[in-house]
């Protein structure tokens, strides 16, 4: 049965690919590894003159932070990447769906701009969860997919050690972000007994506070209480009560916004004023919010870069931000959906074609890109080699601290 | 010295399940029907105090009887469009709607304002006082007494007044108040408004204490506060009263020892084993009058 699919499939991406072929002649890249046999079978298919790149993104619910900042930067990536000619001649356009921030509307959006709208290379969800909902579509129908900000480490590795061809991603992943925060708060802050308050419903959560422990450990530190909480809770309390009673020093809170917001919160009005982490995860306007601003005050994350740093690059890319943004400066979702944008960019033109495989080869390939979230190059695994950034909250403002090279 | 505090974490949570479960209890009384929109008349009530606070400036109790008033209206609104021509319809059908009203409610106000989520304005400079070394904020303090007074009010208005007296006549024999000459429509609206403005002062209190709120916040607490009145003993006020401050105490209990991931699945055991054991809960034994 899955033979006569596959041929039937095959079929209909022949005559696909023959006016993929057309195209490709048009263009006059004579690429060899996106032309022969096994291209056949790219889903992807760009017709006239635009190149469709899909958007599966978390543009309402409970993550929508997130998602709709990555589609505001990959859209300025957009318009500058046309405005400056295009790929090769070729406008951008992107096609943005929404997930409403579940798995299984993920996989309904990925499946939705592979077949219906016939993309040749996805913006992969904000989250890790979302994501690796999408990577099975993303394999079966050659297109590549790369996420923003999707850090766990299962979205481009299997469990058992293979690679998920094609899936890649702008951002590092989970374990690093875990060992810089535990290195900067065994350095930094001085940090011996040492709480963990970890989201236990995400694996992105699950996984910073497993690499936190081992690194922590290995620091010298000890961890004196480990406490969990689910998404949707509102009410922290009970866990911030046990938290205080262990009398830590320093508490790693891996989690989102909308949960950490309130945890600071209710940890600041009970008394605990120990210095609290997290990660990028805390990257929204809506935790200052729900937080208030004193309340962060003597609060940590790592990102993936800080609109203050004085890099050259990066301050232009603030300047083209802000001017295309009513002056709003833009957060690490606006750079990373942007830096996705280029990244796929830059891996389409060097691949001469809009052929899946092709694609996929180059975004693998690539070597010293120089982004605004940084330079990287990609390892064996399809995960960047990149520095991490972490900041301060000060009344509420983020505040530029110091770089982590890996 | 945790112990206590997490008593009072407990009592905090309890007092807003009290609350909503009231809403359950009475409508559960007088006409039988299990309320589900009752937990979104909390969400209702909890988003026009935000904006009464936030947007209109208006001080906190100014902004809770907004709320309150509101919420009674569209209670008894409600009732009026949703329940009133399935009175006699049979009980599954009632329930059925009462679900559909509540996934209505959502998604409009989903439609409306978005599902993301809103930070209720800091209305009190929030103190911690040290009581013996437990630290209890001034919130938790005015949480508690809000609910105390609403509840004390309520059983007022129940045995004290007339209106009070015709819901108790309706609950024991509907057919039988109206040959007495009281006006059954009337009076449950009458149980509608109240039970939803006791719902919508919850929302306030539920923001002031935990800042956010979003359009599905009604969905779990909601259903907390139904296992709260089936603890109680559905249908009875005091039930309903002691259902939500023990369901509120057991969570912060459980989550206390360590076991907070527990914590929601603790309130469905609790439901199952009252269902198999005690179906007419705690109160529920001599119980002869209801609402």
């Amino acid at each position: 049965m899955k033979e006569n699919k596959k041929l039937k499939k095959f079929g209909s991406l022949l005559v696909a690919s023959s006016l993929l072929a057309g195209v490709l002649a048009g263009c006059g890249a004579g690429d060899d590894s996106s032309s022969g046999g096994g291209s056949s079978s790219g889903g992807g298919s760009s017709d006239g003159d635009t190149i469709k790149i899909g958007a599966n993104l978390e543009l309402s619910g409970n993550v929508a932070s997130y998602g709709s900042s990555i589609g505001v930067g990959a859209e300025l990536a957009v318009k500058e990447i046309n405005d400056a000619g295009g790929i090769d001649g070729k406008k951008i356009e992107l096609i943005k769906v929404d997930n409403k921030s579940e798995n299984s509307e993920a996989t309904a959006a990925a499946i939705k701009l592979a077949t219906q709208d016939k993309v040749v290379a996805m913006l992969a969800p904000a989250t890790s969860g979302n994501t690796v909902a999408t990577v099975q579509i993303a394999n079966d129908n050659k297109i590549p997919i790369v996420t923003g900000s999707g850090t766990a480490p299962n979205i481009t590795v299997n469990d058992d050690g293979s690679v998920n061809e094609y899936a890649f991603r702008t951002c590092f992943i989970d374990p690093f972000q875990g060992i810089v925060a535990a290195n900067f708060a065994a350095s930094e802050l001085d940090a011996k007994n040492v709480a963990i308050f970890a989201d236990n419903a995400s694996d992105y959560a699950k996984g910073l506070a497993k690499s936190f422990k081992e690194t922590i450990t290995k620091n010298g530190g000890k961890v004196v209480k480990e406490e969990a909480y689910v998404a949707k809770d509102a009410d922290f309390r009970t866990q911030l009560t046990n938290i205080k009673a262990a009398n830590p020093d320093f508490i790693f809170i891996p989690g989102y916004y909308e949960e950490v917001g309130l945890i600071v919160k209710q940890a600041r009005e009970m008394g605990i004023t120990v210095p609290l982490m997290g990660a990028d995860g805390w990257d929204s306007p809506t935790l200052v919010e729900l937080a208030g601003k004193t309340a962060l005050n003597n609060t940590f994350i790592t990102n993936h870069y800080s609109a203050e740093d004085p890099d050259q690059k990066i301050q232009d890319f603030v300047k083209a931000f802000k001017a295309a943004n009513s002056d709003k400066a833009p957060d690490a979702f606006n750079a990373l959906g942007y830096d996705t944008i280029y990244y796929i960019a830059d891996a389409i033109k060097r691949a001469g074609s809009t052929d899946g495989e092709a694609i996929k080869n180059e975004l693998a390939g690539t070597k010293d890109l120089s982004l605004v979230t940084g330079t990287f190059s990609v390892d064996e695994n399809h995960n960047p080699i990149k520095t991490a950034t972490v900041l301060e909250f000060k009344d509420g403002k983020q505040v530029f601290n110091s770089k982590v090279n890996p | 010295m945790e112990w206590i505090q997490q008593l009072v974490n407990g009592i905090s949570l309890g007092s807003i399940y009290a609350l909503i479960a009231l809403g359950y209890t009475m409508v559960y009384g007088i006409i039988k029907l299990i309320n589900f929109a009752h937990g979104d008349v909390f969400m209702i009530g909890a988003f026009i105090g935000f904006y009464a606070i936030a947007k209109w400036e208006l001080g906190f109790f100014p902004a809770l009887l907004l709320a309150m008033v509101v919420c009674a209206i569209f209670g008894v609104l409600i009732e009026r469009i949703a329940y009133k021509r399935l009175r006699n319809a049979t009980r599954i059908a009632a329930l059925i709607t009462a679900i559909g009203v509540s996934l209505l409610i959502e998604y409009t106000t989903i439609f409306f304002r978005g599902a993301q989520p809103a930070a209720y304005p800091e209305v009190f400079k929030n103190r911690t006082l040290d009581i013996l070394g437990v630290q209890i904020s001034s919130t938790s303090i005015l949480i508690l007494s809000v609910a105390v007074v609403l509840m004390i009010l309520l059983q007022f208005i129940v045995h004290k007044t007339k209106i009070g007296k015709a819901m108790r006549a309706v609950s024991h024999d509907a057919d039988a108040a109206r040959l007495m000459g009281i006006n059954v429509d009337n009076t449950i609206s009458a149980t509608f408004a109240i039970g939803s403005a006791l719902a919508g002062a919850a929302g306030v209190i539920f923001g002031v204490y935990y800042t956010k709120i979003d359009p599905l916040m009604g969905v779990i607490p909601g259903v907390k506060a139904f296992i709260a009145a089936v603890l109680g003993g559905i249908g009875i006020i005091p039930g309903a009263m002691v259902g939500g401050m023990l369901l509120g105490v057991v969570e912060s209990m459980v989550s206390a020892l360590g076991y907070s991931l527990w914590r929601d699945a603790a309130a469905f055991v609790i439901l199952i084993l009252i269902l198999i054991f005690r179906p007419s809960g705690i109160f529920g034994k001599n119980a002869r009058e209801k609402v």
